[in-house]
C-alpha cells in the first residue's frame, strides 16, 4: 500500500501497521463489512415485504389464504433460530435445483436422492458447473439473502398483524361511514396509522436482525466472523512478510466493538422515527406532541 | 441392530459413555433420533446453569441500575448494554480465544477453553444482562402503594427488599423472564457453532442433527426432528414457570392474576 511497505521486516512499529493494516487480505476484511452491511440493506425491506404480505394473508377472509399467512407466523415459534438457517439453506437449494430438474430434464429416469446423494442433471445445477467463481458466491449470498427474509419475514409479519389489529376500531368505522370498500379502507386508514403501533416491535426486529448478521458464516458466506478468524490465527514467516501470533481475540474485539457501535447507532435513529411517527397519531406521544404545538 | 441397542449404545454418547464410533452411513430413523437426543443433555445442562446462576447477578444488575449512585449505575449499564448490544455469537467467539489466550498465562483458565466451563460462563453473563434489563424494568413499575405501604409498616433496607421489594419484582417479571428463559436454551445451541471444539464429538442436539444433514444431504429428517424435540422442551419450561408464576401470583383475587403472555424472541 505505503511505498515504504516493501521490507517489512525492517520497519518499526507504527509503520509495520499501517502495512500490515492494509494488506490485500485486509481490504477483503474490510469489504466484508460491506457485505454485512448490503445483506442488512438487502434483507431489512424484503423481510418487510414478506411481513405485510403474511399479515395481509392472516387478516384475510379467504380461510385457506388466512391459514396459510397464520401458519407462516407460527411455524417459526418455538424452534431454535439457527436450525432454521441450517435448515433452510439446503432446503432451499435443493427445492430450486429439483424444480429447474423437474423442467430442464423431464425424461431422466434414476432416483434423485440416491442412499446419502442427491443427484439431480448436470443442466439443473445451480449455479452450473460451468459458471466462474463470483457465480457461486452471489448465488450462495442470495440463498443467504433468501433465508434470512423468509425467517425475519415471519417475525415481521407477526408484529405487522398484532399492529393492525392496535389501530383503533372507531378509525375504521370511519371509513366504512364513508363509504369506502374494505381494501380503500385497508389501504388509506389502516395502512398509513399502523406504522406507529408497528414501530417498537420492528425496531426490536432491526436489532435482532443486526446481531443475527454473524450467522452469515455459517451459510457459507465469507463474512467477517470468516476474515477475522482467518486473518487473526498466527502466521509464520514462511506464507507471510508479516508474522504474528494468535490475534483472533483482538479481531473478535474489533467486531464486538463494531456491533455495539452499529447497535448505539441505530438506538438513537429509531428514537428519531418515532418521534416522527408520532406525529398526529392518536396515541399518547401523539397526542403530547399537538399539545406542545398548540 | 435394533432400535434398543441404538439406544444403549448411543443415549448418553453426548456425555462419552457408551459406543464411541457414530454411525457413518446407513442412517436409521432410530440413530438420528437417538444422537440428536443424547445431545440435548448438553442444551439442558447450560440452559439450567446459565439460568439458575444468572438469576442472581441478574437481580444484583438490575438493582445496580436503578441504584442513586452513580459509581453502582454506570457499570451496570455498561454491563446490559455490553451484552444486549452485541450479538452472541461474536461473544463466544470473543470469549473462546480471550480464554485460549489466557491459557498459557496461568493453568486456572485451562478448563475455560472447553465448552462445559467456557460457553457456561458467556451464557451466564449473556443471561444475567438480558434479565436484569427485565427485572430493572420491573424495578421501575412496583405500584407505588405497596412502596408506601411498606413504609408504612416500618420496613426498611433489606427487610422491605425481602418482603415487598423483590416479591413483587418477580410478580411483575415473570412473563417476560418466561420468554428469557426460552430464548436462553434456544440459544445454547449456538456454543458448538462458535469457537468451541466439540471434543471427541461430544456435541449439543444441533450439532448432532448438522452432523447428518451433512453426512446425508438430507436436511427434511434431522432438523424437524431437532425441532420436535425442542418445542417438547419448550413446553416444559412453559409448564415449569407457569407453575412459578401461579406461586407468584397466588395472594392476587382471581381474575387479577396473569397468565403468562409469551411473546417469543429470534436470535441473541
Amino acid at each position: 500500500m505505503f511505498p515504504f511497505c516493501t521490507d517489512p521486516d525492517t520497519l518499526d512499529t507504527v509503520r509495520w501497521f499501517a502495512c500490515y493494516l492494509t494488506t490485500g487480505k485486509h481490504m477483503s476484511f474490510y469489504l466484508s463489512f460491506g457485505t454485512v452491511l448490503l445483506l442488512l440493506a438487502i434483507t431489512a425491506p424484503t423481510a418487510l415485504a414478506f411481513g405485510f404480505a403474511g399479515a395481509a394473508a392472516a387478516r384475510s377472509r379467504f380461510l385457506p389464504l388466512s391459514l396459510f399467512g397464520k401458519g407462516y407466523i407460527a411455524i417459526v415459534r418455538g424452534v431454535p433460530d439457527i436450525a432454521f438457517f441450517l435448515f433452510f439453506v439446503i432446503a432451499l437449494d435443493q427445492i430450486f435445483e429439483w424444480t429447474r430438474h423437474q423442467v430442464l430434464c423431464p425424461d431422466w429416469d434414476q432416483p434423485i436422492r440416491q442412499g446419502n446423494d442427491f443427484i439431480v442433471c448436470q443442466a439443473a445445477k445451480l449455479p452450473l458447473n460451468t459458471a466462474p467463481q463470483w457465480m457461486h458466491e452471489t448465488y450462495g449470498f442470495f440463498l443467504a439473502v433468501l433465508t434470512f427474509a423468509l425467517v425475519f419475514g415471519a417475525f415481521a409479519a407477526n408484529v405487522l398483524f398484532g399492529a393492525m389489529r392496535a389501530v383503533p376500531r372507531a378509525q375504521m368505522e370511519t371509513a366504512e361511514a364513508y363509504g369506502m370498500t374494505r381494501r380503500q379502507a385497508f389501504w388509506r386508514v389502516l395502512v398509513p396509522q399502523m406504522w406507529i403501533y408497528a414501530i417498537p416491535g420492528l425496531s426490536n426486529l432491526w436489532m435482532v436482525l443486526i446481531k443475527a448478521t454473524p450467522l452469515l458464516f455459517l451459510l457459507g458466506v465469507e463474512d467477517i466472523v470468516y476474515w477475522a478468524r482467518e486473518l487473526g490465527s498466527s502466521k509464520t514467516p514462511r506464507f507471510t512478510d508479516y508474522p504474528h501470533g494468535d490475534w483472533r481475540m483482538w479481531y473478535f474485539l474489533a467486531l464486538l466493538v463494531f456491533y455495539l457501535a452499529f447497535t448505539r447507532v441505530s438506538e438513537i435513529a429509531l428514537e428519531r422515527l418515532t418521534v416522527r411517527l408520532s406525529h398526529g397519531q392518536a396515541t399518547a406521544q401523539g397526542e403530547a406532541q399537538r399539545r406542545a404545538g398548540a | 441392530m435394533s432400535c434398543w441397542e441404538t439406544i444403549a449404545d448411543y443415549a448418553l454418547r453426548s456425555v462419552g459413555i457408551g459406543e464411541r464410533l457414530l454411525p457413518r452411513d446407513n442412517f436409521t430413523l432410530c440413530q438420528q433420533f437417538t444422537l440428536i437426543g443424547s445431545g440435548l443433555i448438553w442444551n439442558v445442562y447450560f440452559a439450567v446453569i446459565a439460568l439458575a446462576s444468572g438469576f442472581f447477578l441478574a437481580t444484583a444488575v438490575a438493582l445496580g441500575k436503578a441504584s442513586r449512585i452513580r459509581a453502582i449505575r454506570k457499570p451496570s449499564e455498561w454491563f446490559i448494554f455490553l451484552f444486549r448490544g452485541s450479538p452472541l455469537f461474536i461473544q463466544f467467539f470473543f470469549a473462546y480465544f480471550l480464554f485460549l489466550s489466557l491459557k498459557p498465562v496461568a493453568p486456572v483458565f485451562d478448563p475455560f477453553t472447553s465448552a462445559w466451563a467456557g460457553a457456561t460462563i458467556v451464557l451466564f453473563l449473556n443471561t444475567a444482562a438480558y434479565s436484569g434489563e427485565i427485572f430493572y424494568g420491573a424495578l421501575r413499575t412496583i405500584p407505588k402503594g405497596e412502596l408506601e405501604a411498606a413504609d408504612a409498616y416500618g420496613l426498611s433496607g433489606w427487610s422491605r427488599f425481602r418482603r415487598i421489594v423483590w416479591p413483587t419484582m418477580l410478580r411483575l417479571a415473570w412473563p417476560a423472564y418466561t420468554n428469557e428463559a426460552i430464548f436462553l436454551f434456544h440459544a445454547t445451541t449456538l456454543v458448538y457453532f462458535s469457537g468451541f471444539p466439540a471434543w471427541q464429538q461430544r456435541g449439543d442436539a444441533l450439532y448432532y442433527a448438522n452432523y447428518f444433514a451433512d453426512k446425508t444431504f438430507n436436511p427434511f429428517v434431522p432438523y424437524p426432528i431437532l425441532a420436535g424435540y425442542f418445542i417438547l422442551l419448550t413446553l416444559v419450561i412453559i409448564a415449569l414457570f407457569g407453575a412459578i408464576n401461579a406461586r407468584l401470583n397466588r395472594h392476587l383475587p382471581q381474575e387479577a392474576r396473569r397468565g403468562l403472555r409469551l411473546r417469543l424472541n429470534v436470535i441473541r
